[in-house]
Protein backbone atom coordinates (compact mmCIF):
# COMPACT_ATOMS: atom_id res chain seq x y z
CA UNK A 1 0.00 0.00 0.00
CA UNK A 2 2.72 2.43 1.07
CA UNK A 3 4.59 2.20 -2.23
CA UNK A 4 1.66 3.23 -4.36
CA UNK A 5 1.96 6.85 -5.33
CA UNK A 6 -0.78 9.16 -6.56
CA UNK A 7 -0.38 12.60 -8.10
CA UNK A 8 -3.08 15.09 -7.15
CA UNK A 9 -3.26 18.57 -8.67
CA UNK A 10 -3.81 21.23 -5.98
CA UNK A 11 -5.06 24.31 -7.85
CA UNK A 12 -4.92 26.40 -10.00
CA UNK A 13 -8.55 26.67 -8.87
CA UNK A 14 -8.96 25.79 -5.23
CA UNK A 15 -11.36 27.12 -2.57
CA UNK A 16 -8.55 28.43 -0.34
CA UNK A 17 -6.60 30.05 -3.15
CA UNK A 18 -7.90 33.40 -4.33
CA UNK A 19 -5.30 33.35 -7.08
CA UNK A 20 -4.03 30.64 -9.41
CA UNK A 21 -1.01 28.52 -8.54
CA UNK A 22 -0.74 24.81 -9.10
CA UNK A 23 0.98 22.26 -6.91
CA UNK A 24 1.30 18.71 -8.14
CA UNK A 25 1.22 16.75 -4.92
CA UNK A 26 2.77 13.30 -4.98
CA UNK A 27 1.00 11.27 -2.31
CA UNK A 28 1.62 8.01 -0.58
CA UNK A 29 -1.82 7.20 0.84
CA UNK A 30 -2.72 10.55 2.49
CA UNK A 31 0.85 11.67 3.04
CA UNK A 32 2.56 14.19 0.77
CA UNK A 33 5.99 13.00 -0.33
CA UNK A 34 6.76 15.60 -2.96
CA UNK A 35 5.31 18.84 -4.29
CA UNK A 36 5.98 20.31 -7.72
CA UNK A 37 4.90 23.90 -8.23
CA UNK A 38 3.72 25.47 -11.43
CA UNK A 39 3.37 29.21 -11.72
CA UNK A 40 2.82 31.48 -14.68
CA UNK A 41 -0.97 31.54 -14.95
CA UNK A 42 -1.30 35.30 -14.54
CA UNK A 43 2.05 36.68 -15.67
CA UNK A 44 1.53 40.26 -16.85
CA UNK A 45 5.03 41.42 -17.73
CA UNK A 46 4.79 44.62 -15.72
CA UNK A 47 8.57 44.98 -15.36
CA UNK A 48 8.86 45.22 -19.12
CA UNK A 49 6.61 48.30 -19.10
CA UNK A 50 9.60 50.45 -18.10
CA UNK A 51 10.34 50.62 -21.83
CA UNK A 52 6.93 52.15 -22.55
CA UNK A 53 6.07 54.31 -19.52
CA UNK A 54 8.32 57.04 -18.20
CA UNK A 55 9.79 56.83 -14.70
CA UNK A 56 7.04 58.96 -13.15
CA UNK A 57 4.23 56.94 -14.72
CA UNK A 58 5.86 53.67 -13.58
CA UNK A 59 4.88 54.47 -9.98
CA UNK A 60 1.30 53.55 -10.88
CA UNK A 61 2.42 50.37 -12.64
CA UNK A 62 4.56 49.33 -9.65
CA UNK A 63 1.55 49.96 -7.44
CA UNK A 64 -0.50 47.51 -9.45
CA UNK A 65 1.94 44.62 -8.92
CA UNK A 66 -0.10 43.76 -5.85
CA UNK A 67 -3.39 45.13 -4.59
CA UNK A 68 -2.96 44.44 -0.90
CA UNK A 69 0.51 45.91 -0.46
CA UNK A 70 0.10 48.48 -3.25
CA UNK A 71 1.44 51.46 -1.30
CA UNK A 72 4.60 49.61 -0.31
CA UNK A 73 5.28 48.67 -3.94
CA UNK A 74 4.90 52.30 -5.00
CA UNK A 75 7.07 53.41 -2.08
CA UNK A 76 9.82 50.87 -2.89
CA UNK A 77 9.87 52.05 -6.49
CA UNK A 78 9.96 55.73 -5.47
CA UNK A 79 12.72 55.07 -2.91
CA UNK A 80 14.85 53.42 -5.58
CA UNK A 81 14.39 56.30 -8.04
CA UNK A 82 15.05 58.82 -5.24
CA UNK A 83 18.29 57.00 -4.44
CA UNK A 84 19.31 57.20 -8.12
CA UNK A 85 18.57 60.92 -8.33
CA UNK A 86 19.84 61.79 -4.79
CA UNK A 87 16.52 63.31 -3.80
CA UNK A 88 15.98 64.29 -0.16
CA UNK A 89 12.35 63.58 0.68
CA UNK A 90 10.75 66.01 3.20
CA UNK A 91 10.43 64.59 6.71
CA UNK A 92 6.63 64.89 6.73
CA UNK A 93 6.44 62.77 3.57
CA UNK A 94 8.58 60.10 5.26
CA UNK A 95 6.15 59.97 8.16
CA UNK A 96 3.11 59.89 5.87
CA UNK A 97 4.69 56.98 4.01
CA UNK A 98 5.04 55.11 7.31
CA UNK A 99 1.41 55.81 8.22
CA UNK A 100 0.05 54.50 4.93
CA UNK A 101 2.44 51.51 4.97
CA UNK A 102 1.37 50.46 8.44
CA UNK A 103 -2.33 50.88 7.60
CA UNK A 104 -1.70 48.56 4.65
CA UNK A 105 0.09 46.07 6.89
CA UNK A 106 -2.82 45.98 9.35
CA UNK A 107 -5.44 45.47 6.64
CA UNK A 108 -3.33 42.85 4.86
CA UNK A 109 -2.82 40.81 8.05
CA UNK A 110 -6.52 41.08 8.91
CA UNK A 111 -7.43 39.86 5.44
CA UNK A 112 -5.00 36.97 5.82
CA UNK A 113 -6.34 36.09 9.27
CA UNK A 114 -9.86 35.94 7.84
CA UNK A 115 -8.79 33.70 4.96
CA UNK A 116 -6.84 31.49 7.37
CA UNK A 117 -9.88 31.13 9.66
CA UNK A 118 -12.03 30.40 6.62
CA UNK A 119 -9.61 27.66 5.51
CA UNK A 120 -10.42 25.57 8.56
CA UNK A 121 -14.08 26.48 8.63
CA UNK A 122 -14.05 29.16 11.35
CA UNK A 123 -16.61 31.39 9.60
CA UNK A 124 -17.33 33.59 12.63
CA UNK A 125 -13.66 34.59 12.85
CA UNK A 126 -13.58 35.28 9.10
CA UNK A 127 -16.52 37.68 9.41
CA UNK A 128 -15.12 39.32 12.54
CA UNK A 129 -11.65 40.03 11.09
CA UNK A 130 -13.05 41.33 7.82
CA UNK A 131 -15.37 43.58 9.77
CA UNK A 132 -12.37 45.08 11.56
CA UNK A 133 -10.52 45.35 8.26
CA UNK A 134 -13.36 47.35 6.77
CA UNK A 135 -12.71 50.18 9.24
CA UNK A 136 -9.03 50.26 8.21
CA UNK A 137 -9.87 50.28 4.51
CA UNK A 138 -12.38 53.08 5.12
CA UNK A 139 -9.59 55.06 6.78
CA UNK A 140 -7.43 54.58 3.68
CA UNK A 141 -10.26 56.00 1.60
CA UNK A 142 -10.78 58.92 3.97
CA UNK A 143 -7.07 59.83 3.91
CA UNK A 144 -6.14 59.02 0.33
CA UNK A 145 -9.38 58.89 -1.65
CA UNK A 146 -9.21 55.25 -2.64
CA UNK A 147 -9.78 52.04 -0.75
CA UNK A 148 -6.99 49.71 -1.82
CA UNK A 149 -4.77 51.14 -4.55
CA UNK A 150 -4.34 54.56 -3.02
CA UNK A 151 -2.01 56.23 -5.57
CA UNK A 152 -0.50 58.67 -3.09
CA UNK A 153 3.21 58.03 -3.54
CA UNK A 154 5.26 59.92 -6.09
CA UNK A 155 8.93 60.33 -6.82
CA UNK A 156 10.03 63.05 -4.40
CA UNK A 157 7.43 62.56 -1.67
CA UNK A 158 3.70 61.97 -1.44
CA UNK A 159 0.83 63.53 -3.36
CA UNK A 160 -1.68 64.02 -0.58
CA UNK A 161 -1.45 65.32 2.96
CA UNK A 162 -3.38 64.08 5.98
CA UNK A 163 -5.03 66.79 8.08
CA UNK A 164 -4.49 66.89 11.89
CA UNK A 165 -8.15 65.91 12.44
CA UNK A 166 -7.75 62.83 10.27
CA UNK A 167 -4.49 61.94 12.05
CA UNK A 168 -6.38 61.98 15.34
CA UNK A 169 -9.03 59.77 13.76
CA UNK A 170 -6.28 57.30 12.80
CA UNK A 171 -5.14 57.20 16.46
CA UNK A 172 -8.74 56.52 17.50
CA UNK A 173 -8.98 53.80 14.84
CA UNK A 174 -5.72 52.23 16.08
CA UNK A 175 -7.10 52.08 19.63
CA UNK A 176 -10.39 50.65 18.39
CA UNK A 177 -8.71 48.00 16.22
CA UNK A 178 -6.42 47.06 19.13
CA UNK A 179 -9.42 46.62 21.46
CA UNK A 180 -11.27 44.49 18.91
CA UNK A 181 -8.17 42.38 18.21
CA UNK A 182 -7.66 41.80 21.95
CA UNK A 183 -11.24 40.49 22.10
CA UNK A 184 -10.47 37.78 19.52
CA UNK A 185 -6.84 37.17 20.53
CA UNK A 186 -7.70 34.42 22.99
CA UNK A 187 -9.85 32.50 20.51
CA UNK A 188 -7.31 32.64 17.67
CA UNK A 189 -4.21 31.83 19.74
CA UNK A 190 -5.60 29.41 22.35
CA UNK A 191 -8.41 27.65 20.48
CA UNK A 192 -8.19 23.85 20.63
CA UNK A 193 -9.16 23.34 16.97
CA UNK A 194 -6.78 25.98 15.65
CA UNK A 195 -3.93 24.58 17.72
CA UNK A 196 -4.75 21.07 16.49
CA UNK A 197 -4.53 22.27 12.88
CA UNK A 198 -1.42 24.45 13.20
CA UNK A 199 0.91 23.35 16.01
CA UNK A 200 3.81 21.18 14.76
CA UNK A 201 2.57 21.39 11.16
CA UNK A 202 4.84 22.54 8.36
CA UNK A 203 7.92 23.01 10.51
CA UNK A 204 10.84 24.80 8.94
CA UNK A 205 14.02 25.26 10.97
CA UNK A 206 15.93 28.51 11.41
CA UNK A 207 18.83 27.32 9.20
CA UNK A 208 16.49 26.03 6.46
CA UNK A 209 14.46 29.25 6.42
CA UNK A 210 17.61 31.35 6.13
CA UNK A 211 19.23 29.14 3.48
CA UNK A 212 16.08 28.93 1.35
CA UNK A 213 15.76 32.71 1.35
CA UNK A 214 12.41 32.86 3.12
CA UNK A 215 11.04 36.31 3.86
CA UNK A 216 8.79 38.07 6.33
CA UNK A 217 6.70 36.20 8.89
CA UNK A 218 7.83 32.84 7.43
CA UNK A 219 11.43 33.75 8.31
CA UNK A 220 10.61 35.38 11.64
CA UNK A 221 8.34 32.47 12.62
CA UNK A 222 11.44 30.27 12.45
CA UNK A 223 13.44 32.45 14.80
CA UNK A 224 15.43 34.68 12.44
CA UNK A 225 15.37 38.25 13.68
CA UNK A 226 15.30 40.02 10.35
CA UNK A 227 12.90 42.72 9.27
CA UNK A 228 13.76 45.17 6.47
CA UNK A 229 12.25 47.99 8.56
CA UNK A 230 15.34 47.67 10.78
CA UNK A 231 17.34 49.29 7.94
CA UNK A 232 15.44 52.50 8.64
CA UNK A 233 14.09 53.48 5.23
CA UNK A 234 11.43 56.24 4.95
CA UNK A 235 10.28 57.34 8.41
CA UNK A 236 11.24 54.13 10.23
CA UNK A 237 14.59 55.69 11.16
CA UNK A 238 12.77 58.08 13.50
CA UNK A 239 10.67 55.39 15.24
CA UNK A 240 11.31 52.69 17.82
CA UNK A 241 10.72 49.32 16.33
CA UNK A 242 11.40 45.75 17.40
CA UNK A 243 10.68 42.86 15.00
CA UNK A 244 8.26 40.16 16.17
CA UNK A 245 10.03 36.80 16.35
CA UNK A 246 8.83 33.29 17.21
CA UNK A 247 11.09 30.26 17.34
CA UNK A 248 8.91 27.18 16.72
CA UNK A 249 8.87 27.50 12.91
CA UNK A 250 5.46 25.83 12.53
CA UNK A 251 2.12 27.16 11.23
CA UNK A 252 1.14 28.29 14.72
CA UNK A 253 4.33 30.36 15.06
CA UNK A 254 3.69 32.09 11.74
CA UNK A 255 0.09 32.83 12.77
CA UNK A 256 1.34 34.26 16.06
CA UNK A 257 3.95 36.43 14.31
CA UNK A 258 1.33 37.96 12.02
CA UNK A 259 -1.10 38.49 14.86
CA UNK A 260 1.49 40.22 17.06
CA UNK A 261 2.76 42.23 14.07
CA UNK A 262 -0.62 43.92 13.87
CA UNK A 263 -0.14 45.29 17.39
CA UNK A 264 3.38 46.40 16.44
CA UNK A 265 1.99 48.15 13.34
CA UNK A 266 -0.66 49.94 15.42
CA UNK A 267 2.07 51.04 17.83
CA UNK A 268 4.15 52.39 14.92
CA UNK A 269 1.10 54.29 13.69
CA UNK A 270 0.68 55.97 17.09
CA UNK A 271 4.39 56.80 17.28
CA UNK A 272 4.42 58.26 13.77
CA UNK A 273 1.35 60.40 14.42
CA UNK A 274 2.79 61.67 17.72
CA UNK A 275 6.06 62.72 16.07
CA UNK A 276 4.94 63.91 12.61
CA UNK A 277 6.35 67.37 11.83
CA UNK A 278 4.68 70.08 9.76
CA UNK A 279 6.09 71.09 6.40
CA UNK A 280 6.25 70.25 2.74
CA UNK A 281 5.11 66.85 1.49
CA UNK A 282 7.06 66.64 -1.74
CA UNK A 283 9.96 68.16 -3.64
CA UNK A 284 10.10 68.99 -7.34
CA UNK A 285 11.95 66.44 -9.42
CA UNK A 286 14.12 67.68 -12.24
CA UNK A 287 16.03 65.66 -14.79
CA UNK A 288 16.15 61.95 -15.46
CA UNK A 289 17.57 59.15 -13.33
CA UNK A 290 20.92 57.55 -14.11
CA UNK A 291 22.77 54.60 -12.58
CA UNK A 292 21.74 51.55 -10.59
CA UNK A 293 19.95 51.27 -7.28
CA UNK A 294 18.81 48.51 -4.96
CA UNK A 295 16.14 48.90 -2.28
CA UNK A 296 14.76 46.58 0.39
CA UNK A 297 11.34 47.28 1.89
CA UNK A 298 9.32 45.21 4.35
CA UNK A 299 5.86 44.40 3.04
CA UNK A 300 3.15 42.58 5.00
CA UNK A 301 4.29 39.32 3.41
CA UNK A 302 8.01 39.92 3.76
CA UNK A 303 10.87 41.69 2.20
CA UNK A 304 10.56 43.04 -1.35
CA UNK A 305 13.62 44.16 -3.27
CA UNK A 306 13.65 46.58 -6.17
CA UNK A 307 16.61 46.79 -8.53
CA UNK A 308 16.45 49.57 -11.10
CA UNK A 309 18.88 50.58 -13.79
CA UNK A 310 18.60 53.90 -15.61
CA UNK A 311 20.54 55.45 -18.44
CA UNK A 312 19.67 59.14 -18.19
CA UNK A 313 16.54 59.00 -20.34
CA UNK A 314 12.95 59.26 -19.11
CA UNK A 315 12.48 55.50 -19.52
CA UNK A 316 14.35 53.16 -17.21
CA UNK A 317 16.60 50.54 -18.75
CA UNK A 318 15.63 47.72 -16.42
CA UNK A 319 13.54 47.10 -13.34
CA UNK A 320 13.58 43.90 -11.35
CA UNK A 321 11.30 43.09 -8.45
CA UNK A 322 11.82 40.18 -6.08
CA UNK A 323 8.61 39.70 -4.18
CA UNK A 324 8.19 37.96 -0.80
CA UNK A 325 5.87 35.19 -1.99
CA UNK A 326 8.30 34.23 -4.74
CA UNK A 327 11.02 34.04 -2.07
CA UNK A 328 8.80 31.93 0.18
CA UNK A 329 7.94 29.26 -2.41
CA UNK A 330 11.15 27.18 -1.83
CA UNK A 331 10.50 27.25 1.92
CA UNK A 332 6.87 26.25 1.29
CA UNK A 333 7.95 23.30 -0.86
CA UNK A 334 10.28 22.18 1.93
CA UNK A 335 7.42 22.29 4.46
CA UNK A 336 5.09 20.13 2.39
CA UNK A 337 6.74 16.65 2.30
CA UNK A 338 5.58 14.67 5.31
CA UNK A 339 2.31 16.51 5.89
CA UNK A 340 -1.19 15.17 5.36
CA UNK A 341 -3.16 16.12 2.26
CA UNK A 342 -5.77 17.87 4.46
CA UNK A 343 -3.06 20.15 5.91
CA UNK A 344 -1.92 21.47 2.53
CA UNK A 345 -4.48 24.35 2.38
CA UNK A 346 -3.48 25.56 5.86
CA UNK A 347 0.22 25.28 5.00
CA UNK A 348 -0.36 27.19 1.77
CA UNK A 349 -2.09 29.98 3.67
CA UNK A 350 0.54 30.34 6.38
CA UNK A 351 3.02 31.72 3.85
CA UNK A 352 0.27 34.21 2.85
CA UNK A 353 0.60 33.54 -0.88
CA UNK A 354 0.17 36.48 -3.23
CA UNK A 355 0.38 35.15 -6.74
CA UNK A 356 -0.06 38.50 -8.47
CA UNK A 357 3.13 39.62 -6.66
CA UNK A 358 4.89 36.41 -7.63
CA UNK A 359 4.12 36.70 -11.32
CA UNK A 360 4.17 40.49 -11.78
CA UNK B 1 -14.46 27.78 21.74
CA UNK B 2 -16.10 30.16 24.21
CA UNK B 3 -13.50 32.86 23.51
CA UNK B 4 -15.54 34.14 20.60
CA UNK B 5 -18.73 34.22 22.67
CA UNK B 6 -18.54 37.89 23.59
CA UNK B 7 -17.98 39.21 20.02
CA UNK B 8 -20.61 36.80 18.69
CA UNK B 9 -23.20 37.93 21.27
CA UNK B 10 -22.41 41.57 20.52
CA UNK B 11 -22.82 40.87 16.80
CA UNK B 12 -26.06 39.02 17.35
CA UNK B 13 -27.68 41.58 19.62
CA UNK B 14 -26.17 44.77 18.23
CA UNK B 15 -26.79 46.73 15.06
CA UNK B 16 -25.95 45.02 11.75
CA UNK B 17 -22.43 45.80 10.49
CA UNK B 18 -23.70 46.25 6.94
CA UNK B 19 -26.06 48.75 5.33
CA UNK B 20 -29.18 48.07 3.29
CA UNK B 21 -27.27 49.47 0.34
CA UNK B 22 -29.60 50.86 -2.31
CA UNK B 23 -31.84 52.41 0.38
CA UNK B 24 -29.13 53.52 2.75
CA UNK B 25 -26.02 55.03 1.21
CA UNK B 26 -22.82 56.05 2.91
CA UNK B 27 -21.75 59.62 2.26
CA UNK B 28 -18.61 59.89 0.19
CA UNK B 29 -15.44 60.94 1.99
CA UNK B 30 -14.17 64.45 1.32
CA UNK B 31 -11.09 63.20 -0.51
CA UNK B 32 -12.85 60.37 -2.39
CA UNK B 33 -11.83 60.04 -6.02
CA UNK B 34 -14.83 59.21 -8.21
CA UNK B 35 -14.73 60.18 -11.88
CA UNK B 36 -12.82 62.61 -14.03
CA UNK B 37 -14.69 65.71 -15.17
CA UNK B 38 -13.72 68.53 -17.49
CA UNK B 39 -14.86 72.12 -17.84
CA UNK B 40 -14.30 72.19 -21.62
CA UNK B 41 -14.71 75.98 -21.88
CA UNK B 42 -11.56 76.50 -19.83
CA UNK B 43 -9.51 73.88 -21.73
CA UNK B 44 -6.70 75.19 -23.95
CA UNK B 45 -5.99 71.76 -25.54
CA UNK B 46 -2.33 71.84 -24.54
CA UNK B 47 -2.25 68.03 -24.23
CA UNK B 48 -0.44 68.02 -20.88
CA UNK B 49 -2.99 65.60 -19.40
CA UNK B 50 -2.46 63.18 -22.27
CA UNK B 51 1.33 63.26 -21.84
CA UNK B 52 1.22 62.68 -18.06
CA UNK B 53 -1.56 60.04 -17.98
CA UNK B 54 -0.10 56.67 -16.91
CA UNK B 55 -2.96 54.63 -18.37
CA UNK B 56 -3.10 56.43 -21.76
CA UNK B 57 -6.84 56.93 -21.45
CA UNK B 58 -6.80 60.56 -22.60
CA UNK B 59 -6.33 61.97 -26.07
CA UNK B 60 -6.36 65.62 -27.04
CA UNK B 61 -6.50 67.01 -30.58
CA UNK B 62 -5.57 70.65 -30.67
CA UNK B 63 -6.65 71.30 -34.28
CA UNK B 64 -10.14 69.85 -33.79
CA UNK B 65 -10.47 71.20 -30.19
CA UNK B 66 -11.36 67.69 -29.10
CA UNK B 67 -10.79 66.14 -25.67
CA UNK B 68 -11.48 62.42 -25.44
CA UNK B 69 -11.52 60.19 -22.36
CA UNK B 70 -11.86 56.45 -22.13
CA UNK B 71 -13.41 56.27 -18.64
CA UNK B 72 -12.98 52.49 -18.47
CA UNK B 73 -9.20 52.70 -18.87
CA UNK B 74 -8.92 55.61 -16.43
CA UNK B 75 -7.35 54.57 -13.11
CA UNK B 76 -8.52 57.78 -11.37
CA UNK B 77 -5.04 58.62 -10.09
CA UNK B 78 -5.55 62.37 -10.46
CA UNK B 79 -2.21 63.06 -12.20
CA UNK B 80 -3.98 64.96 -15.02
CA UNK B 81 -5.81 67.12 -12.48
CA UNK B 82 -2.49 68.13 -10.92
CA UNK B 83 -0.83 68.66 -14.31
CA UNK B 84 -3.60 70.76 -15.92
CA UNK B 85 -2.34 74.37 -16.32
CA UNK B 86 -5.82 75.93 -16.47
CA UNK B 87 -7.33 73.70 -13.72
CA UNK B 88 -10.20 72.67 -15.96
CA UNK B 89 -10.00 69.02 -14.87
CA UNK B 90 -11.46 67.80 -11.58
CA UNK B 91 -12.40 64.58 -9.83
CA UNK B 92 -15.90 64.23 -8.42
CA UNK B 93 -16.93 61.89 -5.61
CA UNK B 94 -19.43 59.74 -7.52
CA UNK B 95 -18.20 56.29 -8.44
CA UNK B 96 -18.59 55.01 -11.96
CA UNK B 97 -21.58 52.73 -12.41
CA UNK B 98 -21.51 49.55 -14.53
CA UNK B 99 -22.65 49.84 -18.15
CA UNK B 100 -23.56 47.56 -21.05
CA UNK B 101 -21.71 49.54 -23.73
CA UNK B 102 -18.35 51.12 -23.00
CA UNK B 103 -18.24 54.41 -24.83
CA UNK B 104 -15.58 57.08 -24.86
CA UNK B 105 -16.44 60.48 -23.48
CA UNK B 106 -15.84 63.10 -26.18
CA UNK B 107 -15.92 66.84 -25.53
CA UNK B 108 -15.56 69.44 -28.27
CA UNK B 109 -14.59 72.93 -27.18
CA UNK B 110 -13.84 76.30 -28.69
CA UNK B 111 -10.36 77.28 -29.80
CA UNK B 112 -8.57 79.07 -26.95
CA UNK B 113 -8.45 82.85 -27.22
CA UNK B 114 -4.88 84.08 -27.51
CA UNK B 115 -3.77 86.43 -24.74
CA UNK B 116 -2.12 88.88 -27.16
CA UNK B 117 -5.36 89.14 -29.14
CA UNK B 118 -7.37 90.03 -26.02
CA UNK B 119 -4.89 92.76 -25.14
CA UNK B 120 -5.22 94.30 -28.57
CA UNK B 121 -9.00 94.20 -28.35
CA UNK B 122 -9.08 95.86 -24.99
Amino acid sequence: MGERRTVIPFGPQHPVLPEPIQLKLVLEDEKVVEALPQIGYIHRGLERLVKVRDFNQMVFVAERICGICSFQHAMSYCLSIERLMNIEVPERADYLRVIWSELHRVHSHLLWLGLMADAFGFEAMFMETWKIREAVVDMLEATAGSRVIISTCQVGGVRRDISPELLQQIVKLADDVQRRLKAIEHSILNDYTIKKRTVDKGIISKEQAWKLGAAGPTLRGSGVKWDARMIGYAGYKYLNFEPVVETAGDCYARTKVRFREMFAALDLLRQAIAKIPAGEINVKVKGNPEGEAFIQVEQPRGEVTYTVKANGTKNLEKMHVRTPTFANIPAFLTMLPGCELADVPVLALTIDPCISCTER
Amino acid sequence: MFGMLSPILKNGLGKPATRLYPFEKREAFDKARGQLEIDIDKCIFCGMCQRKCPSTCLSVEKAACKWELNPYNCIICGVCVEACPTKCLSLNKVYRTPVYVKENQIKIGKPPVKKTATKENS
